[in-house]
């Protein structure tokens, strides 16, 4: 159905930023007009969500022009459910930065920036075009090289100089992708390309667009063995940015890469064996990265790549059930990785250091913290019924379909790894006995905060430990979000005819 | 036309690499820059090269029938221009900004991993 109003995500957080920036330097406006702006930017994502619920894709051409022809924009139920945990971190992070981000950052703009990498992601979830998304893509990581460099520290700039290499690197090679594919078909609407692609006959130059395709998302979702920039990077920013890459930026990366891979190469058998075995590789050296570090936010880093791998695995079992398991665990993993990096800066404004080896005693200092603690942890994990596990069980059960044994033992190996992690984290951290540490000057320590502040910054961890555990419990309706995703992505004929208008789209 | 521009592409991506793998900061920038004509160079080529053939649909005629010069790529070009315009300058004044505060050109000194907090 056409309808203009889905691109209101992206509308309503340009005209944010770009108010925001008549706010300059006045600290207080901006936050609350952030906050107000979050929450209506939630309302909206959820009347989205329900909109595509009852009653399927909507879309809208940019200009009138039919598809192929102009830009369109098409919310499926795989974008607006991005767009909705897009705008749930966006709010919680947006929350925990009015108690955190100190306000010399503040006057730097740091959150007309923080809108503008929304309304990026958000046009990403929300386009049909392969180009389009590609200046999406270009929206976001401008903004993100901006938050990863502000404040100038020597530790952000080095971690900045890989960071933006590596993105730059990608973009390049991504825009290459479309060349290729542009001179192979001539087209750049998503649904158009889906029909091209299947008849050009020089299927070798398919494969090298693909796979071209393959590195450039690669290198932005982090997977082997393109990751090295991420654990280089992701500890530098302050935790409200971390928080925000961690939970949505490598994941737009699994977005396109589930998309294009769905929508427009459906991959051959040498592509499945190649994605199989990178997922692997991300896996294994995800989980031994993670266990050697001590930082506490390096070792999320390492855990984020781990992770990661157990999406491209599920892609690469390519069957509809494993997909359910990948589209279940993007929105889990979205959450909890956003929860924890929020929750390590928590940790850091108590205790003044992220090394687990000089933490510790938190069950003794703050018990109600602890269990609040508990919830992100072990929901990565995936203690039953907490929400890491629903999606495991369909990943296993889709590469046992395909009978990729080597896939499902390095799922549950990874799982094992992180349960080993999550263990040392939570000895070393709730309660190992706590050691004084020095007092440095720069850190504003918790005990400091006034309340409105400390509740500022514990809000957010507590609202998105209750989505975690909406996850968990309510498993059942989460679980039929992902098969309605999953179906669409496996038979894409729905997409296609609802956005070249070919058929009559009434599939509810 | 379409071979030399091939062999210039080439030559552009070939550099590129050659430029970002070695180890100074500014040649990373400027292996980035030439990668990047390269890409736009390559838009243009797979686009269809045609001469003096607009595409402009004349009065006494509903369609174009003739082979003519597609219009997209060039818009593309125009976009992918703008975007590493801007994208390159940041990056310039990053690696500016990292001399200032790191004291080094060489890539292999950098080390984030170094300070223990």
């Amino acid at each position: 159905m056409n309808n203009p109003l889905i691109v209101l995500p992206v509308i309503i957080q340009l005209a944010t930023a770009i108010i925001l920036i008549f706010f300059w330097g006045k600290t207080t406006v901006q936050k609350v007009f952030s906050l107000f702006s979050g929450v209506v930017n939630l309302g909206i994502a959820i009347w989205l969500f329900t909109l595509v619920e009852n009653d399927g894709i909507q879309f809208m051409h940019g200009g009138g022009w039919e598809a192929p022809f102009g830009i369109t924009f098409v919310a499926d139920m795989f974008s607006v459910l991005m767009v909705l945990l897009t705008a749930i971190c966006g709010l919680a992070v947006t929350q925990y930065a009015t108690g955190s981000i100190r306000n010399k950052l503040v006057r730097f703009g740091f959150y007309p920036i923080l809108h503008f990498l929304l309304m990026g992601l958000n046009g990403a979830f929300l386009t049909g075009d392969i180009f389009n998304l590609y200046v999406w893509f270009e929206v976001i990581i401008i903004s993100s090289f901006v938050l990863i460099t502000m404040g100038g520290e020597k530790i952000q700039i080095e971690g900045a100089v890989k960071y933006v290499t590596m993105n730059l690197l990608a973009s390049i090679i991504f825009l290459t992708a479309i060349a290729l594919l542009y001179g192979l078909t001539g087209s750049l609407n998503m649904a158009d390309l889906s029909l091209k692609v299947a008849e050009v006959q020089n299927r070798t130059l398919v494969n090298v667009t693909a796979a071209l395709f393959f590195i450039g998302f690669g290198i932005k979702s982090a997977i082997f063995p393109l990751y090295f920039w991420l654990p280089a990077s992701y500890h530098a920013p302050p935790p409200a940015v971390s928080a925000i890459f961690a939970g949505l930026l490598t994941k737009v990366g699994i977005y396109a890469i589930l998309r294009v891979f769905t929508l427009i190469f459906i991959p051959d058998d040498f592509m499945l064996e190649l994605i199989s075995w990178v997922a692997v590789l991300t896996i294994v050296t995800g989980a031994l990265g993670a266990l050697v570090q001590n930082n506490l936010r390096e070792i999320f880093s390492y855990l984020i790549i781990c992770h990661i791998g157990f999406m491209i695995a599920g892609l690469g079992f390519y069957t509809e059930v494993a997909l359910v398991g990948v589209v279940c665990y993007l929105i889990h993993d979205i959450i909890v990785k956003t929860n924890l990096y929020l929750m390590a800066g928590l940790v850091f404004k108590i205790k003044g250091t992220y090394n687990i080896k000089r933490l510790g005693g938190f069950y003794k200092s703050y018990p109600k913290l602890s269990l609040l603690m508990a919830v992100p942890l072990f929901s990565l994990v995936g203690v039953p019924p907490l929400s890491g596990f629903w999606p495991k069980i369909f990943l296993i059960e889709g590469g046992f379909d395909v009978g990729e044994y080597l896939g499902v033992l390095v799922i549950i190996l990874g799982s094992l790894i992180t349960l080993v992690i999550v263990a040392k984290i939570w000895t070393e951290v709730i309660w190992k006995e706590s050691v004084e540490l020095p007092k440095r000057d720069y850190i504003k320590y918790f005990h400091e905060l006034r309340p409105r502040k400390q509740y500022a910054v514990v809000m957010p961890i507590v609202a998105l430990s209750m989505v975690s555990l909406f996850i968990g419990f309510g498993a059942e309706y989460v679980i039929r979000v992902s098969q309605h995703i999953a179906a669409d992505l496996i038979d894409t004929s729905y997409y296609i005819d609802a956005v070249l208008g070919t058929a009559n789209p009434s599939r509810p | 036309m379409e071979i030399l521009l091939i062999i210039i592409i080439g030559l552009l991506y070939a550099a590129g690499i050659y430029m970002m793998l070695r180890r100074s900061l500014v040649k990373l920038i400027i292996g980035l820059i030439l990668i990047s004509h390269g890409v736009n160079l390559l838009i243009f080529l797979v686009g269809g090269i045609v001469k003096g053939e607009p595409p402009v649909i004349g009065d006494s005629m509903k369609l174009l029938t003739d082979i003519y010069a597609d219009p997209i790529p060039q818009a593309l070009i125009l976009t992918a221009i703008v975007i590493s315009f801007g994208l390159q300058s940041f990056a310039i004044i990053l690696i500016k900004r990292t001399y200032k505060v790191v004291k080094t050109d060489d890539l292999d000194v950098l080390n984030p991993q170094g300070e223990e907090i």
